[in-house]
């Protein structure tokens, strides 16, 4: 996880995500998928699957394994850890997380 | 060392499967084989009529030969066999030399000396030629004969009556099957097949036939009786073909065959003989479990593994006979000194059951079982383990009452060394430890040990025995979809319909626990689908959709989508043509025509779905659902309308179809074919429901597969009208759909059916579960409820705003790139994407 002070994008409002699904922002040239689950939680890990190199991550579906909240690669199949970005079946495909925050009605990302 | 083997029958295959896995060095394998072509199934031959082909029965897997360096040569007779020079001649006169001499020529069958036996229309029944000879007889025939009412002249009766002709059996011994029932058993085995349309003639002795008045030939009996007929088929028993060992002083048996010793050997040493050509103890096998098991243990001898040896062969045997349940265990006539009998008969539903047991009751000796033979499996364990009977063995056939259990066996009360499985040989232990393996489905443990893949009786018992293991390895033996819901998706199922759920928030909250996953997500939703068939992107049904479902197109590696319009039954007017490849030069995508005989565009961006779709749909074309577990295509040929060989109309058969099942969602995908004719253009056997035209109607198949396990397709009802077929069609897919398992496509679904076709016939064609109504009922809703998702999709703003690539940004995907190649883009390799991103501009891309 980012800790550096961040500085916050808004990318869309919270009403663009459909609640249990996620999209994708483009920022600052990074491709980030941002997921809204029950409760209008909100996470933040990279798009781009680095199996494929395809910026696929935000079409995944969204569930938990345990106690991990994840989201499935659409191509295949992979679990990412949606609070770290860490790959369960691959750690070296892990990607990253980033800070996301609700702001009003504003979803706020900090590429940094 | 050169091993010769003659004959190349199922126990001559099992030898060389044997041979090549011992795989011995230096070996050199010649195979002469009489019938022109290789090894097949002789157990399941009356399938031929029923629409296997000589390709389905065939025991080679691809390549053996290939791969194993052993040589087959077909169409060759060994003549002449010379032990001092150990040389084999063939029928041409060529001479082969051999080490080791492999004979196993099986037997021929019996023909009854009588006056007129060599007539035209006179068969066996022994190979494929005599089936395909009969074939044609058959079709300038009204009646049929067969002589002998032992358990091959019932199998050939019921060939004779697939074939369509009034058939008698003609038996000399007073009751069928005489050598495996006993008088009441025969008695009520008679009534079964006497119910099904096959007239039973016992005690008749033939002294010749003669032209018929009335039909091609007329059968003169000793009681001065006779029969018209027009073909007639001998089935009078086997004789073992053993006139290479008499030819050549080896020693053979009382009752003939060639004489060998434990290992398999004749009188010569460097020669053996199995199968039913071989004579152990003076007693011939003519089932195939012990030849396979001659045929193991020649093959360990021959290559020097010492350690095996033939020690007799159970005869128990249990059959289907034209749907009867007949069986047969140990002493079933009772010829054991002092040895008592239980039996209970319903002549009603003419059912018949007999227990033999020992003077002090405690033994099991044998069994005969007719109409129902559910019992088999446990009582041949228990004669077979000599396991204590218990106090009243008479609960063992009797029909359960009062809700009582029947006092089973315990699968646990069996060695590790009981063989369940006598055709592979395979053992209570193999199956264990196959478990252990990981094997834990019916389909798993036949692909990999081969139990109960031969003849499949053994399967409920094989089941219960994985079942017990697995319990007893603590492993799930449960089939519970994921961590969120303890329930198959079977269950699942009936929980949503019963319950009337249509959201996957109402049906965690009330049967699950957690938030769901990658798994039951979509099960849900196809569920949903299947029950209610709503707009699968509706808000709340929308997230629970794999990503092919929510974009309505199937992502490629790049995560760019494919587009396939529905051209049902392959059929499309020049006008559509022109108006894909109007849209595929627009939007520069790669096009190809699919398997499915329709056109697949690939390289379409999200944010360029809706548009493409747009224009397709005012083209007149609807979504082809390639992206869903759901009716992909209904494959045709021409058909009669075009075709010179055509019978019926495929194409509009196959239009029609595919307009009503479109959009179904299933546990996964489908795929129809239809064929106008016996040729099978269209490949109908390859496809989960197959439909061929006949002369008199369709025939419809069920449960075939092309892919990574090709299955052919199995004949469910024959010469239907349409309206029968659809009604059949409509049953079987919702009965599938009930209770597949996710991701089970219906070849894998039947595999693990308990009961196998016979009972997918009776559910479906007999309805014996009387579902059939609210099968349809379901279907009828599915299919007046379709709509086209892409229609939908595009005319709703609320869905159409989701098919963008980014939420912030009106760029497309830069990870997105094509390069050219045969004229077309194709998707960019890493290494040339990074160099096409590193220089352009995003737009600049494509």
């Amino acid at each position: 996880m980012h800790t550096a002070s961040p500085h916050w994008t808004a990318v869309c409002s919270l009403a663009d995500i459909l609640p249990g699904t996620g999209v994708c922002a483009l920022v600052e040239d990074r491709h980030i998928a941002i997921f809204r689950l029950a409760g209008d939680q909100l996470y933040a890990i990279d798009n781009i699957d680095p199996r494929s190199g395809a910026s696929v991550l935000s079409r995944g579906l969204v569930g938990n394994l345990g106690e991990q909240l994840v989201v499935a690669s659409p191509l295949y199949k992979n679990h990412f850890d949606l609070r770290t970005g860490a790959c369960l079946e691959t750690p070296e495909h892990s990607v990253r997380s980033y800070p996301v925050r609700l702001n009003g009605d504003s979803v706020m990302v900090a590429p940094g | 060392m050169k091993i010769l083997l003659i004959g190349h029958g199922m126990v001559g295959h099992k030898f060389l499967e044997e041979l090549a896995q011992l795989r011995q060095p230096g070996t050199e394998v010649t195979v002469l084989c009489e019938e022109p072509r290789a090894a097949y199934d002789r157990v399941h031959l009356s399938e031929f009529f029923a629409g296997k082909s000589a390709d389905d029965l065939s025991l080679v897997a691809p390549g053996f030969f290939e791969n194993s360096g052993f040589a087959l040569r077909l169409n060759t007779r060994a003549a002449a066999l010379d032990r001092r020079a150990r040389t084999v001649t063939t029928a041409s006169g060529e001479v082969l030399p051999y080490d080791k001499l492999v004979i196993a020529t099986g037997s021929v069958p019996f023909v009854p000396p009588v006056p007129g036996n060599d007539r035209a229309d006179c068969f066996v029944y022994r190979t494929i030629e005599d089936l395909e000879a009969m074939t044609e007889a058959g079709a300038r025939s009204r009646s049929g004969v067969v002589v002998g009412g032992g358990l091959l002249g019932l199998e050939c009766a019921k060939a004779l009556r697939d074939l369509g002709l009034e058939t008698h059996v003609v038996e000399f011994a007073p009751r069928l099957m005489a050598v495996q029932v006993d008088d009441d058993g025969g008695r009520i085995l008679r009534g079964k097949i006497e119910e099904l349309g096959v007239r039973v003639h016992t005690s008749r002795n033939t002294l010749e036939i003669t032209d018929g008045a009335r039909a091609r030939h007329r059968m003169v009996f000793a009681d001065g009786s006779h029969l018209e007929a027009d073909m007639i088929v001998f089935s009078a028993g086997i004789r073992p073909q053993d006139i290479l060992a008499r030819q050549n002083a080896l020693a053979v048996g009382a009752r003939g065959g060639i004489a060998v010793d434990d290992q398999c050997r004749s009188s010569d040493p460097d020669i053996y003989a199995i199968g039913e050509c071989a004579a152990w103890r003076d007693q011939l096998f003519g089932l195939v479990a012990p030849g396979y098991d001659m045929a193991r243990v020649a093959a360990r001898h021959i290559t020097g593994q010492t350690d095996t040896a033939f020690g007799g062969a159970d005869m128990s045997t249990k059959l289907k006979l034209m749907g009867v349940d007949v069986a047969s265990i140990g002493d079933a006539q009772g010829r054991t000194p002092d040895s008592r009998s239980f039996r209970y008969m319903d002549e009603c539903k003419r059912i018949y059951k007999k227990i033999v047991v020992s003077a002090d009751g405690k033994q099991l000796l044998g069994a005969v079982l007719v109409g129902n033979a559910d019992e088999y499996g446990t009582l041949l364990q228990l004669a077979l383990n000599r396991i204590a009977l218990p106090a009243d063995p008479e609960f063992l056939i009797l029909p359960a009452s009062d809700g009582k259990a029947k006092p089973g066996l315990g699968v646990d009360a069996l060695p590790d060394s009981a063989q369940i499985c006598s055709c592979n040989n395979v053992s209570k232990g193999d199956i264990c430890a196959a478990v252990a393996d990981g094997a834990t489905t019916t389909g798993a443990l036949k692909a990999c040990i081969k139990a109960g893949a031969t003849c499949g009786g053994c399967v409920p018992l094989v089941t219960q025995v994985m079942k017990a293991e697995m319990a007893r390895l603590g492993m799930a033996v449960n089939n519970h979809l994921c961590e969120h819901f303890p329930y198959s998706r079977q269950e699942l199922f009936h929980l949503i319909k019963v319950g009337n759920i249509k959201s996957f928030g109402e049906l965690i909250a009330r049967h699950g626990k957690g938030l769901g996953c990658d798994i039951c997500k979509p099960t849900a939703a196809s569920i949903f689908a299947s029950c209610w068939n709503e707009f699968v992107l509706k808000q709340e049904l929308a997230s629970l959709q794999d990503s092919n479902d929510y974009f309505l197109g199937n992502i490629q590696k790049d995560g760019s989508y494919s587009v396939v319009p529905r051209m049902p039954g392959g059929e499309v007017t020049p006008d559509g043509l022109i108006a894909v490849g109007q849209v595929a030069k627009k939007y520069g995508l790669y096009t190809k025509v699919t398997g499915g005989a329709r056109v697949d565009m690939f390289g379409a961006r999200l944010e360029q779905l809706p548009a493409i779709w747009e224009e397709l749909i005012a083209a007149g074309f609807e979504s082809g659902h390639a992206y869903g577990k759901s009716l992909r295509t209904v494959k045709s040929c021409v058909g009669s309308t075009w075709c010179r060989y055509g019978v019926g109309d495929s194409v509009g058969l196959a239009v029609e179809l595919e307009n009503r099942y479109k959009g179904l969602r299933a546990p996964h995908k489908i795929k129809f074919g239809v064929s106008g004719c016996t040729r099978e253009c269209a490949e109908a056997q390859g496809k989960d429901v197959g439909v061929i035209a006949t002369e008199k109607g369709w025939n419809l198949y069920v449960c075939g597969n092309g892919g990574m396990k090709p299955r052919h397709a199995e004949l469910l009802a024959s010469d239907l009208d349409k309206d029968t077929l659809v009604r059949l069609i409509d049953r079987f897919l919702m009965f599938y759909v009930r209770t597949a398992d996710r991701l089970q496509r219906t070849s894998t679904w039947r595999d693990n059916l308990e009961g196998g076709l016979d009972y997918l016939k009776e559910v479906v064609v007999q309805d014996s579960l009387g579902l059939a109504a609210e099968l349809e009922a379901q279907m009828a809703h599915v299919v007046a409820t379709y709509q086209c998702e892409w229609k939908t999709a595009v005319t709703s703003p609320e869905v159409r705003k989701r098919f963008r690539t980014f939420v912030n940004d009106g760029r497309p995907d830069t990870r997105i790139v094509f390069v050219e190649e045969r004229g077309q883009i194709r998707p960019a390799r890493a290494e040339e994407r990074e160099a096409a991103s590193a220089g352009a501009a995003p737009e600049m891309a494509v």
